[in-house]
């Protein structure tokens, strides 16, 4: 394999990788940006994934099983809004228990339905023409699929409205200074509400993508982290959708080099690879004030009451 | 409806209760159209609370709301907005990170659907803005505004609003003097143009000066409505606190005393990382009170923290009683006897949850006679409570009571007591009567006069020059981290100070 093909394989392996790793991060960055903080996006992938194998196994229809993931994924975020946004509880004890939920759920029904073969996955495509494109051509164009397209476009799409629009001021007022948005008659739980709950869809989708397109085929915790990435990502996007494009490929580009390595470093400390990537990302920004200038939403896990501020 | 004829607002009975308090018991209040009516009262005497029930923010367990004759449902901020009314609230409701553009247009729906017409908007503002002398710059992100600047921009949002009803709880407490007379003079411009305003203030002087009528409260029930023509400030004092009140503060001449504070060439970093303090240097001494002057956010927080070791500074050195005490931690500095009276009360002065007991002794609970090893000594503590409730007038049901439940009154005399119980050798003092009534005001003004009578040096930061004038025996001024010059008190001339606080540099000779 020559030099050029190795790096064209690796790149193009990135984009696929680092699509669920895009998606679950735009949705992460939305419910943050509301000012809630979300711990459960692993259990919420991992749901994705079971529900969107299953169903696309059952109907033999891929792009169904990603829709159901979605929904699913939406479904069991809403757990969460209620217990943070309604119930006012603390929102990284929420998180965290969805996460755990979720794992255990997915485990529990997803025995008997490791190994088996999927029927249809979603089409790889290749862009005649484009695909010429020297380089360029094999890595965009050739072998990915319609969803690592869709999230792409998602990207300044989601940063158009973040930062350009009504809906945009709104969030970003929530999350900053819900008192402030209250006393112009916004309604804060509505909009956190919507928040998660669109966090929710996207990491459903992105566990979906896993189980029927990336890698179709169900494993338990076949999601081995990536939602502790994308917690991690979100900071490193300084809450920014472009930017949180910029580090989830950067990530999935890191990922497949360290891959790379198997033949001389242990596949334990592979595995741990993502995790210790999270931890370097909290312990480089846990400095509140630098948090502050990074630009955190400032009422992020603070659940708000009418009048005690 | 006759009788409700030429009122735009009329509230009747209402009753609002929180947990162990009726903050309004029964309030009848009529404010006439095109009015400015002050509201007036002692601290927690439901001021504000009234004013959240008329925009919205709380339901009323009884009464009504009548707006031009008509019965209203307040449910939210959003009724009170449609039915015309705003509010300025105490404590800014701005979105610090969003422009002045995007905080004035935060939750409006112009029919654009989810796009903001920016260039439409900007006309309508601007000549809002041109109308009542409120210019602002519409890009700026509000964080980068000065105090008296934002208080525009909440004007702004409510007149973009087309509201009939401005409420203003406590707009002038965080202004220079220009900035309140500028403030007068556009809330006149409104008046003239039919708007109706309810003004908050707890300074008699701007009752006297702005207001058409004025509605006196006492422990959330009305005392009387008065043209304000046809009344004076005895006569409110008297009805605020229902007895004769004397204003007379005891100040004695000074009585200078060792050196106790240095502080040589002096930089540190604000919470943004930009510099805050750029080489600032003084001296002071016992029994002497230094006022620190300033426009809010020109470093004078950022010196109060690095001198309590809340804040690490990047150059310069600090002494206390010829020691070096640069960058001690905060606890070091407590161990010193430096007692620090904070800027955010609720926030850096209390433990909201703890009970007036554990508040009081927050700084010596681990030594004797509070504590022995591991266990602490009720009994103690409970006397040490007693005493402090007493010898400061504490106003609270028991010491068993949380702190976050009382007044903000009564919350600073908490503060002072446990403070100054030590007889501290330095007091760092941050506007320490900022939105206190006139009883508690001159209550804690004459603490920190007893202390400096003591022999305690106090640096006394304010935005409040009046009280800077009344109480320093010196005022330094800072401007943008600068100190622009150090006055004496006795021949400091007021405009001279509200110059170099807009950055001139004294010339005479500094002291
Ligand atoms: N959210 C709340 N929960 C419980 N008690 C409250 C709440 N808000 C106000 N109170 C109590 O209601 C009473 C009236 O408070 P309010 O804030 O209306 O007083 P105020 O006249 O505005 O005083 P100040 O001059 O200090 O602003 C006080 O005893 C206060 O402690
Ligand atoms: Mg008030």
């Amino acid at each position: 394999m020559g030099w050029e093909t190795w790096i064209i394989t690796t790149l193009s392996r990135s984009l696929a990788y680092g699509t669920p790793l895009l998606l679950g991060t735009l949705g992460e960055i939305y419910a943050e940006r509301s000012g809630v903080l979300n711990l459960g996006v692993e259990g919420m992938m991992i749901m994705g994934a079971y529900s969107g194998f299953t169903t696309a196994y059952i109907t033999g229809n891929p792009w169904l099983g990603i829709l159901v993931a979605a929904v699913v994924g939406g479904a069991f975020s809403l757990i969460h809004a209620f217990t943070s946004v309604t119930l006012k509880a603390n929102q990284v004890v929420s998180g965290l228990s969805l996460t755990m939920l979720g794992l255990g759920l997915s485990g529990m029904f997803g025995r008997g339905w490791e190994g088996k073969p999927l029927p249809a996955t979603i089409p790889k495509i290749t862009v005649s023409g484009l695909s010429k494109i020297p380089f360029l051509g094999p890595i965009f164009f050739e072998g990915q699929n319609l969803i690592v397209y869709l999230t792409i476009l998602l990207v300044p799409l989601l940063w158009y409205i973040l930062y350009r629009t009504r809906i945009g001021i709104t969030i970003r007022s929530v999350g900053e200074s819900p008192a402030t948005a209250d006393s112009l008659g916004i309604n804060v739980d509505r909009v956190r509400y919507m928040c998660v709950l669109l966090g929710g869809i996207l990491a459903g989708m992105a566990g979906g993508y896993l189980s029927v397109a990336y890698r179709p085929a169900w494993t338990e915790g076949m999601t081995a982290g990536m939602g502790w990435i994308v917690i991690a990502l979100t900071i490193f996007a300084f809450w920014n959708p472009a930017y949180g494009m910029l580090g989830a490929y950067l990530f999935a580009a890191l990922y497949h080099l360290s891959y790379r390595l198997q033949p001389w470093v242990s596949p334990e400390l592979l595995k741990a690879m993502p995790y210790a990537f999270a931890i370097l990302v909290l312990i480089f920004v846990s400095r509140g004030t630098l948090q502050k200038r990074m630009g955190a939403p400032a009422a992020l896990s603070l659940p708000y009451t009418r009048g005690e501020e | 409806m006759d009788n409700s004829e030429g009122y735009a607002i009329e509230l009747r009975g209402i009753v609002k209760r929180f947990p162990g308090v009726v903050a309004n018991d029964g309030i009848d209040l009529k404010v006439r159209r095109g009015e400015i009516h002050c509201l007036l009262g002692e601290n927690g005497a439901g001021k504000t609370t009234l004013m959240r029930v008329l925009y919205g923010l709380y339901r009323p367990e009884e009464g009504e709301i009548i707006l031009n004759g008509q019965p209203v449902h307040m449910t939210s901020p959003r009724a009170a907005l449609n039915h015309h009314v705003g509010m300025v609230h105490q404590h800014f409701r701005l979105v610090p990170t969003l422009s002045v553009e995007e905080n004035i247009v935060l939750g409006l729906d112009e029919g654009t659907g989810p796009f903001v017409n920016f260039r439409k908007t900007r006309e309508k503002i601007s000549s809002i803005a041109n109308e009542y002398g409120l210019s602002v710059d519409l890009q700026t992100k509000v964080w980068q505004l000065a105090v008296g600047q934002q208080q525009r921009v909440e004007i702004l949002k409510a007149l973009y609003r087309e509201v009939d009803i401005l409420i203003m709880d406590e707009p002038t407490s965080v202004l220079t003097p220009q900035e309140v007379d500028q403030l007068f003079t556009t809330l006149r411009t409104l008046v003239d143009d039919g708007l109706t305003i309810i003004f908050i203030t707890h300074k008699l002087d701007e009752v006297m000066q702005v207001s058409d009528r004025v509605t006196v409260l006492r422990k959330g029930k009305v005392v009387s409505t008065l043209p304000t023509a046809e009344t004076d400030k005895p006569t409110l004092a008297r009805l605020m606190v229902g007895r004769e009140v004397v204003f007379r503060l005891k100040k004695g001449p000074i009585k200078r005393r060792e050196k106790i504070l240095e502080v040589n060439d002096l930089h540190a970093l604000n919470d943004r990382g930009l510099p805050a303090l750029r080489g600032v240097s003084f001296d002071l001494f016992g029994g002497e009170i230094l006022g620190v002057a300033g426009v809010s956010g020109n470093g004078q927080y950022e010196l109060a923290e690095v001198l309590t070791g809340l804040r690490k500074s990047i150059k310069g050195r600090v002494f206390l009683a010829k020691k070096e005490v640069t960058n001690c931690s905060a606890r070091e500095m407590n161990d010193l006897n430096v007692a620090h009276i904070p800027a955010e009360r609720i926030r850096m002065g209390i433990v909201p949850a703890l009970s007036i007991r554990e508040n009081l002794i927050l700084k010596k609970y681990r030594r004797p006679p509070f504590s022995y090893r591991e266990f602490l000594d009720n009994k103690e503590i409970e006397e040490n409570a007693h005493r402090a409730m007493s010898d400061y007038q504490i106003a609270a049901p028991s010491y068993e009571t949380p702190a976050k439940l009382l007044s903000g009154g009564n919350i600073q005399k908490v503060i002072l007591a446990r403070e100054l119980s030590e007889n501290p050798s330095l007091i760092v003092a941050v506007h320490p009567t900022y939105g206190l009534d006139i009883g508690a005001t001159e209550q804690v003004r004459q603490i920190l006069l007893a202390q400096r009578e003591r022999g305690a040096a106090t640096l006394l930061i304010s935005e409040d020059l009046e009280e800077i004038m009344t109480l320093s025996d010196r005022i330094l001024v800072i401007f943008n981290g600068e100190v622009m010059g150090i006055l004496d008190a006795e021949s400091a001339d007021i405009e001279e100070i509200g110059l170099m606080m807009a950055g001139t540099r004294h010339k005479g000779e500094e002291l």
